[in-house]
């Protein structure tokens, strides 16, 4: 394969961005589930919630000292691996860029004070309160990068004068079409995953030792915000579509398969494309397309052949769009299947298979974050500032690109690794049972 | 004060505070290598733990605040920057990588371990030098740009006594930095022998530092004459800092005011670093980037300081807050709060 900076540029950026987003995403959602956790625990002078919250803060810490620094090292690889981009592009996006560093920032401070306060002030509400700063720091940070994705994706507020931009409206390059479907999707998707994510740890406990009530107490908690969040989701989900009919047709068309504008289109579920773009063995639903792009059964949906050829995404996000769909509708349906078996299994052991299929919730929720980015980004492609900048444009020239990939593949699996291992010896094996005791909660000497 | 001027100056105060936390940070999680393999843990080790945990993760704000700040202020070094920078910026991101996640699993993880420690106590002390080659390639002669295509010139670089010299300097500023703070930190905290073992270390680091610094001086000399006359012009800035040194060694020598000592030990490094910056204007990176032709466009800059006005509002309060609960509660530094 000959050497090209461009696809070395793509391969880096990719692996960096898909490591970083699994953590990115939980650091995001994880604690608002502790903030449910010890406000319930508060609430109903349970200690087993305020223990619940205490472990899992614990092992968030350790997923965030991970995604600080795969965050440093996206932001830096910016400029890094596209320096072209950058300098044009740069000039719009920094004022969110810098927001999103100083809601980080607030995040941190606040994260740090949390983590050793708690047996340190009078009244525990205290301790709780500053879990908010933490909140809205995390989310806020989420919130002002995703503008930045937007952008990316419908860029506006500038004017492009032979290769340099001019008239710049911060504030409208911002808030452009595309942040408001993005920032919620991505908000409310990182909520669900996080709480199938802990689901998952409460499952696995379950299936060994099917009497816990710790891990009885946790699946409850975490399923309830699993069902509120993955509705919003595929509600948010549903205005993402309509959303990119109007603004990126040749988005969703690719990840349909649609290639003649027409009105009443149906709905193509997996397949095989033909050379000559004939769906095969695809499941279609009429009329699902048309209802999805504009509520109307009977409305227009423009086709891939309205793009040029040189600017339409690649057909594979089809299969990505598709996995995204799939895994969020199973999870959905999980969610409402376990809170009514938790509501009607009131002291009654859970069912193994279902405990098995919340073991898997987590990494699958996972999955689905990861797939719906890839859908979003490479569905974007070729454009890289879409409408201004094509991709092979922003990338670095420089030689050594291939020796980063490598250099950067060999740490993630280096950090992947540990990290497994460390999270495994917090929550698997660990001493749960004697931390019970120790806090006078089960088993040991009266409180 | 025009636009690039503010620009610059909010630039170069997010360096200076991250010289000085990261400086700490990076020092402390050497020596607290170093003391293990010594056999002197015991002595340090709850110490700068003590410290560490709170605020690591705030630290690494410090930097990505001044990249993201420098893409929006001075689009052009990005492009110049990020083309020439690739391997050596990614050499510090995999080194900030190791340290920052080994830190975290070998604090916050189950189990106290050796090969964490070391990744975490040893890679610390190789970033100050990484990055401290955008300070060499600031001073220009580094860069080659011929059609279009931006190049680091690495024979140059390695075999610059100037770039040698900065990295030496980076190296023993930090353990001095570090040093200075600690010792203030485990006498606050009334731990004698911690404070004694990290004096010898305060002191031990101080002369190297002053000696690298007359090196990095001369050296500008020889490598960028022009740089170096209007580093004479702002000579008195270098002045005091000497005299804050003579005074922060001195008060640390007598182990007395242990807190002011660290306080002119800021000031001896902001003195030298602001009178660094200031003879290094208009220049970014001599001669390509100057700060009057890649200033961002006007709109961009002001939204961006008034970004930074509200930001700061919201983060003084919260620093304050973080630094009364963990730096200056007598209990927590003496180490009768728990978790």
């Amino acid at each position: 394969m000959a050497y090209d900076p461009v696809l070395y540029s793509r391969m880096l950026t990719e692996l960096t961005f898909a490591f970083h987003i699994i953590f990115a995403t939980v650091g995001v959602g994880i604690p608002v589930m502790i903030a449910f956790a010890e406000w319930t625990g508060m609430k109903r002078n349970d200690p087993y919630y305020l223990l619940l919250a205490r472990r899992w803060t614990r092992g968030y810490v350790i997923t965030v000292a991970v995604g600080v620094v795969t965050g440093t090292a996206i932001g830096l690889q910016l400029s890094l691996l596209w320096p072209s981009f950058m300098r044009v592009a740069g000039q719009a996006i920094s004022l969110p860029l810098f927001m999103e560093t100083f809601a980080f920032f607030f995040e941190a401070i606040f994260l740090g004070i949390y983590l050793y306060t708690w047996d340190r002030f009078r009244r525990p509400v205290s301790h709780f309160l500053l879990l908010i700063p933490v909140m809205l720091g995390s989310s806020a940070s989420a919130f002002f990068i995703t503008t930045v994705n937007a952008f990316m994706n419908t860029p506006q507020g500038f004017t492009l004068k032979g290769g340099s931009i001019t008239d710049i409206q911060p504030l409208v390059a911002m808030f452009n079409p595309a942040t408001p479907t993005k920032v919620a999707h991505v908000l409310s998707s990182a909520y669900m995953t996080s709480a199938f994510v802990l689901a998952t740890i409460a499952g696995a406990a379950l299936i060994k030792k099917r009497d816990s009530l710790y891990h009885r107490k946790a699946l409850k908690l975490t399923m309830i915000a699993a069902l509120v969040f993955s509705i919003t989701t595929a509600l948010i989900g549903d205005l993402s579509g309509k959303f990119l009919a109007i603004y990126q047709p040749e988005k969703l068309a690719a990840a349909e398969w649609h290639f003649e504008t027409a009105r009443q289109v149906p709905l193509v579920l997996g397949g095989i494309l033909t050379q000559d773009h004939q769906i095969k063995f695809g499941l279609k639903i009429p009329f699902a397309l048309s209802i999805l792009a504009h509520d109307n059964p009977n409305s227009v949906v423009q086709g891939l052949n309205d793009t040029p050829v040189d600017e339409r995404p690649p057909l594979m996000v089809h299969y990505l769009f598709d996995s995204m769909v799939t895994i969020g509708i199973f999870l959905m349906v999980l969610s409402m299947l376990s809170v009514w078996m938790v509501r009607k299994l009131k002291s009654v052991q859970y069912p193994r298979w279902l405990l098995r299929l919340i073991a898997l919730s987590g990494p699958l929720a996972l999955l689905g974050t990861e797939l719906g980015w890839f859908y979003a980004e490479v569905g974007r492609q070729p454009w890289i500032l879409r409408g201004y900048m094509k991709t092979a444009h922003g990338a670095t020239t420089s030689n050594q690109v291939d020796l980063m990939l490598l250099l950067f593949c060999i740490l993630y699996v280096a950090i992947g690794f540990t990290l497994v291992k460390v999270l495994g010896r917090m929550f698997i094996n660990n001493e749960l049972h004697e931390e019970l005791k120790n806090r006078g909660i089960e088993g040991g000497p009266a409180q | 004060m025009s636009i690039e001027l503010i620009g610059i100056t909010v630039l170069w105060i997010f360096l200076y505070g991250y010289l000085i936390v990261a400086s700490i940070d990076f020092g402390a999680g050497f020596f607290s290598y170093y003391s293990d393999l010594t056999g002197n843990r015991n002595v340090v080790h709850a110490i700068i733990n003590r410290y560490l945990s709170p605020v690591w993760e705030v630290t690494n704000v410090f930097l990505i605040f001044f990249m993201v700040g420098m893409v929006g202020f001075f689009p052009d070094t990005a492009y110049y920057l990020g083309t020439a920078l690739l391997i050596p910026g990614s050499i510090a991101i995999v080194l900030l990588a190791i340290r920052g996640s080994y830190y975290a699993f070998n604090t916050y993880g189950a189990r106290d371990s050796r090969i964490y420690k070391l990744l975490y106590g040893g890679s610390g002390l190789f970033i100050p030098a990484s990055l401290s080659i955008v300070l060499t390639m600031s001073e220009g002669g580094f860069i080659a740009e011929t059609n279009g295509r931006v190049e680091l010139l690495y024979h140059k670089l390695l075999t610059s006594p100037y770039a040698w010299s900065v990295v030496l300097l980076a190296l023993v500023s930090v353990l001095f930095i570090s040093a200075a703070f600690l010792t203030y930190y485990a006498s606050k905290a009334g731990d004698r022998p911690a404070m004694e073992l990290l004096r010898t270390y305060a002191i031990g680091w101080s002369a190297p530092t002053i000696l690298c610094s007359l090196l990095v001086f001369f050296s500008i000399h020889m490598h960028n004459p022009e740089h170096f006359d209007r580093m004479l012009s702002l000579s008195w800035m270098f002045v005091l800092s000497f005299l804050c040194f003579l005074i922060a060694t001195w008060l640390i020598w007598r182990r007395k005011w242990l807190g002011w000592s660290f306080v002119f030990v800021m000031l001896q490094f902001a003195f030298a670093f602001f009178g660094y910056g200031a003879s290094h204007l208009p220049y970014i990176v001599y001669p390509l980037v100057s700060i009057h032709e890649s200033i961002t466009n006007p709109a961009m800059g002001i939204a961006l300081i008034i970004a930074f006005i509200a930001g700061l509002c919201l983060l003084i309060p919260s620093l304050l807050l973080l630094m009364r609960l963990f730096l200056f509660d007598a209990a927590y530094v003496e180490g009768k709060r728990g978790k």
